[in-house]
């Protein structure tokens, strides 16, 4: 290859890039790498090093899916969809039990979390279906797509896991919300949520329950359940306005923060940046959003559309379910911090996300051409 | 058209959508923030302090539990360092395994582990308790070998309380004992919590009891920056503790030896004291016990032993036990009667052996009785008669408002605990005691007997001694005690405590010599006279017999039955009979008179005091002589019998 050609195809490469959502993603990723490293260095080991690599490989899985155009996305949609329906069926009578769930399955040579594929797959899949319907998208349609949606969270749910159960639902509610679900039976859909719930309620496990109930009163049980939370909410709130300075957290360094550097990281970051740098987070995840409803908003395609906003709202969730979860207004339900968080499959399937908003915002003028 | 206008609404509817989504994001957000304002801005202060809390662990650092010594700085109460085995209940999951384990290494005896499971029982949470105490250097080398088969079990250097006169003077030292839920309530109560923390021993008893805040000192700290683990990360800060203070006795350690060596095992208690301060110089209850028993948990025979021994060791008989005066009442009613203007020395009266009351014969001991006797010779004969007729002029109001004056049937004051108040009869004490109204009536033929120091009445040896030296003292006060100076291990600095009088009561100097004249001559050649025969100086005294009325609060046991109806032998005495320098109540429990046993006791602590002339042998009782003015119940059975071992 000629140093032209490479320049060329690195121009290419380029092209496909948004550059607001990279500042964002680049500047919440460095944060991320120095929070693991605050929250890691004193135990040792190489985490910061694994996370390094992790965000390479995801930022090549970024760049990749933002060169795949959305009508060749759209033909992964139901190949992948069965995929992991399959995979999820497959863990329901193979799975190998972790921690009291069933949720992984094993070839052998590595193990898969196949609800993790689902988190893509799923928006995907029902933004294609109602691309495909298009023409005539009425009562039939929703009730099919909220069939389509129903299955895997059954088999999530049976695993159990009810945190990516909750955060597959959602994505897939969004997809059937922006697909312009009419607000009667939206109302409808909340009230029967509000009658099942005692129904919900007696199925549920008692490790769920007794989450919930420590959300309600964390100190009902402070060195059981309720720990976490009465730790996290004492880091953040001891780090005060400023917050305790880079390194300097003693809730984390002295290690009563639990799950510091993968779910419960945003209370090492809250301690030493304080309030000022927690507003900073969310304004950054709140930039993110918006531009990746900006994105949806100018997308040609009612798949490219729907997915784009779909996954813009996913990051919001994540975002506000993880800090609201650690600052304790909502129960714990295991939700890493999107970029911030230590763990590669999470950092790779949110990158793929960011890829696939690019890949739509920047294939809009090729289409328009 | 139709399907473009379509595509125009649902792009519309899709736009209106994505605003609503964005609103909601501000809703979420806004809703976060404001949670996060309410941590990090309203509440800052109280997560700080938590997280303050969670780093920082405050290890207490016992400070040295101050001495005990006496008056010329004998020590009575020291620590000293010694290795022990130590279990940590919270950290061992059966315990009786780990002892049997534990007992392949180090010798523990099967009251060890009672002990173990007494101390258990009382213990507060997380912290250890010893298995073994006083490790030999062989055991803390094997052990130290095996510890890591151990978890929860450490050996411990720790300071230990240490008596080293045994049981010289333990009424009155006390002791130090593990830390129980009545105590730790206590040291609630008073405030005195954070002080405690990690003090494991406390005073029990005595100046050790009473004087805990001053011995105990002020526990220092580490602060240790610590992990969620518990592991201390590093040092932030150190407070060292501050010593306890020392405390100075008034008790002589060797007068206190040679008046227990008088008792010879016998029951009985003994107070001697200076009447000019109020200095305590020898404070006996016998039989006495030992102290250093105590300091680690007391092990269960040990405990049983001392609980049903039938003498009581560990009653205070100085100053809880109540015993009628016997004659040692009657120096104090001629008191009585000069100050009230009821008699005058010269005054006399003719003893016929009896006295006509109502319809009661009240009876002298002497047959015939003494003939004509006036106040002096009252006292020195111990005539009965005269103190009946007494009584009936004073009356029973007269007799117990002088009584209270000078310090019967109140406490007073000692800075030991356990005192008690013994009994001044008036007709309001009566109304008081009895439920049924003819009971409660006082009736005047009670006030005679009262006169002889009978009936009604009873008082502790340390409220004789206490009555005693205040009417010598011509009526100043001062208040028994024994710590004579607390004194600061650091600075020397020393704090006296006050032997200012207390308060004065209004006696005539004239009657205060009368009297002292009069318990002279007893001395000499009255009722004690044989026991202060070639004395170098000049005493008085008095001799009592109390009765044992009844058998009410004691065992029945058929052996000792004859003993124990036996009387109390009382003797009162000071020295020298011009400026006193010690005042002594004796009382030997059923012993019979005062003079055979109690007043021979006195002696010896005289000679030591005031000569520092100490005796080899011990007392030889004299064959008791029919003694007048010491009874009233003529035919009664007598303690003329002599007590075992007691003849030469």
């Amino acid at each position: 290859m000629t140093p032209a050609l490479i320049k060329y195809r690195l121009l290419k490469l380029r092209a496909h890039l948004d550059m607001p959502l990279l500042v964002i993603v680049c500047i919440l990723m460095v944060a991320g790498l120095m929070t693991v490293y605050s929250a890691t260095y004193t135990s040792g080991g190489t985490r910061l090093n694994n996370q390094a690599v992790s965000m390479i490989l995801a930022f090549m899985v970024m760049v990749a899916a933002a060169q795949v155009s959305p009508q060749n996305l759209m033909r992964f949609a139901v190949p992948l969809y069965l995929l992991s329906l399959v995979l999820l069926i497959g863990v329901a009578l193979f799975g190998v039990v972790v921690n009291g769930s069933r949720r992984w399955i094993s070839f052998g040579f590595t193990r898969i979390q196949p609800s993790e594929v689902m988190k893509i797959a799923m928006p995907m899949m029902l933004a294609w279906y109602f691309h495909k319907s298009e023409e005539a998208i009425n009562a039939k349609s929703f009730a099919i797509a909220t069939f389509i949606l129903l299955i895997p969270i059954a088999l999530i749910l049976k695993q159990p896991d009810l945190g990516t159960s909750l955060l597959i639902g959602a994505a897939g509610f969004f997809v059937i919300f922006f697909a312009g679900l009419p607000w009667k039976a939206m109302i409808a859909l909340a009230a029967s949520a509000g009658a099942a719930f005692p129904f919900i309620w007696e199925r549920m496990h008692d490790y769920q329950r007794r989450r919930i109930m420590t959300l309600l009163d964390p100190t009902s049980d402070p060195l059981g359940a309720g720990y976490h939370i009465i730790q996290s909410t004492i880091a953040i709130g001891s780090g005060g306005t400023f917050g305790k300075g880079w390194l300097n957290g003693t809730q984390s360094h002295l290690k009563f923060i639990p799950e510091r550097h993968t779910d419960f990281i945003f209370a090492v970051f809250s301690e030493e940046w304080g309030l000022v740098g927690s507003a900073f987070l969310i304004f950054l995840f709140f930039c993110l959003s918006v531009r990746g409803l900006m994105i949806a908003a100018n997308a040609p395609s009612l798949f490219s559309r729907l997915l784009a906003a779909s996954i813009s709202m996913i990051l919001f969730t994540y975002a506000f379910v993880n800090m609201g979860m650690v600052s304790g207004i909502l129960p714990v339900v295991g939700v890493p911090l999107p970029f911030i968080s230590y763990g590669g499959t999470a950092l790779v399937t949110l990158m793929l996300g960011v890829g696939i908003l690019m890949s739509i915002h920047t294939h809009r003028v090729l289409i328009k051409k | 058209m139709n399907n473009f206008q379509d595509t125009q609404d649902e792009g519309e509817r899709f736009r209106h959508r994505l605003l609503m989504a964005i609103f909601v994001m501000i809703f979420f957000f806004c809703l976060l923030f404001a949670n996060l304002f309410r941590l990090q801005v309203l509440r800052t202060d109280y997560y700080s302090t938590l997280a303050e809390g969670n780093r920082i662990s405050l290890i207490p650092i016992l400070p040295n539990r101050g001495t005990i010594m006496d008056r010329n700085g004998v020590v009575l109460a020291r620590n000293y360092s010694a290795f022990t085995l130590e279990i940590t209940p919270s950290q061992i999951d059966n315990l009786e395994q780990t002892i049997d384990r534990l007992a392949e290494v180090v010798h523990i005896e099967h009251k060890d582990r009672r002990r173990f499971n007494r101390l258990l029982q009382e213990s507060r949470n997380f912290e250890t308790i010893p298995i073994r105490t006083q490790l030999t250097d062989e055991e803390v080398a094997r052990f130290s070998a095996r510890r890591f088969l151990f978890p929860g079990v450490d050996i411990k250097a720790r300071l230990f309380r240490q008596y080293p006169e045994g049981t010289l003077a333990a009424h009155a030292i006390g002791f130090i004992s593990r830390i129980n839920e009545a105590d730790e309530k206590w040291i609630k109560q008073v405030d005195k919590e954070s002080n405690y923390k990690g003090t494991e021993h406390i005073g029990k008893v005595g100046v050790e009891q009473r004087y805990e805040f001053e011995l105990h000192g002020i526990t220092g700290y580490e602060q240790l920056e610590v992990d969620a683990y518990g592991q201390a990360v590093q040092l932030l800060a150190r407070t060292s503790p501050t010593p306890g203070n020392n405390l100075r006795l008034t008790l002589d350690a060797g007068l206190q030896k040679v008046a227990e060596d008088s008792f010879a095992g016998r029951r009985g208690s003994l107070v001697a004291l200076n009447p000019q301060s109020g200095a305590i110089l020898a404070l006996v209850a016998s039989p006495s016990f030992n102290p250093n028993l105590f300091v680690d948990g007391i092990r269960f025979d040990d405990w049983d032993e001392l609980n049903n021994n039938p003498n009581k060791p560990m009653l205070n008989r100085a100053i809880y036990s109540a015993y009628p005066p016997g004659s040692t009442f009657k120096p104090l009613m001629a008191m009585a009667a000069l100050t009230q203007g009821k008699r005058r020395p010269e005054q006399t009266i003719n003893d016929p052996g009896y006295f006509n009351f109502g319809n009661n014969v009240f009876m002298d001991d002497k047959v015939g009785g003494h003939g004509v006797v006036d106040m002096m010779r009252s006292i020195v004969v111990s005539c009965n008669t005269y103190y009946y007729t007494l009584a009936a002029d004073l009356g029973i109001d007269g007799i117990s408002r002088f009584m209270g004056s000078v310090g019967l049937g109140s406490e007073v004051g000692i800075d030991i605990n356990g005192e008690s108040k013994g009994i001044l009869p008036s007709q309001e004490w009566k109304r008081e005691r009895f439920r049924r109204p003819e009971q409660q009536k006082w009736y005047a033929g009670e006030t005679i007997s009262i006169g002889i120091g009978q009936g009604y009445n009873a008082y502790t040896p340390l409220q004789m001694a206490h009555a005693y030296a205040n009417i010598i003292n011509y009526g100043r006060v001062y208040r028994p005690h024994l710590v004579e100076a607390i004194i600061n291990p650091n600075t020397g600095e020393v704090r006296k405590i006050e032997s200012e009088p207390v308060r004065q009561v209004p006696l005539d100097a004239n009657h205060v010599n009368f009297i002292k004249r009069a318990m002279a001559r007893v001395n000499k050649e009255g009722t004690a006279a044989r026991s202060f025969i070639d004395a170098p100086y000049e005493s008085g005294g008095k001799t009592g017999t109390a009765q044992v009325y009844s058998l009410r609060g004691q065992k029945y046991d058929a052996d000792r039955v004859p003993e124990e109806l036996r009387d109390h032998a009382w003797f009162i005495a000071f020295a020298p009979v011009e400026e006193p320098q010690i005042v002594v109540a004796v009382l030997v429990e059923n012993s019979g008179f005062g003079s055979q046993f109690a007043a021979p006791i006195a002696r010896r602590v005289f000679d030591y005091y005031l000569l520092g002339k100490q005796y080899d042998k011990p007392i030889e009782v004299v064959k008791a002589v029919e003694q007048p003015g010491e009874n009233v119940r003529v035919t009664a059975p007598r303690g003329a019998e002599i007590l075992e071992g007691d003849t030469p």
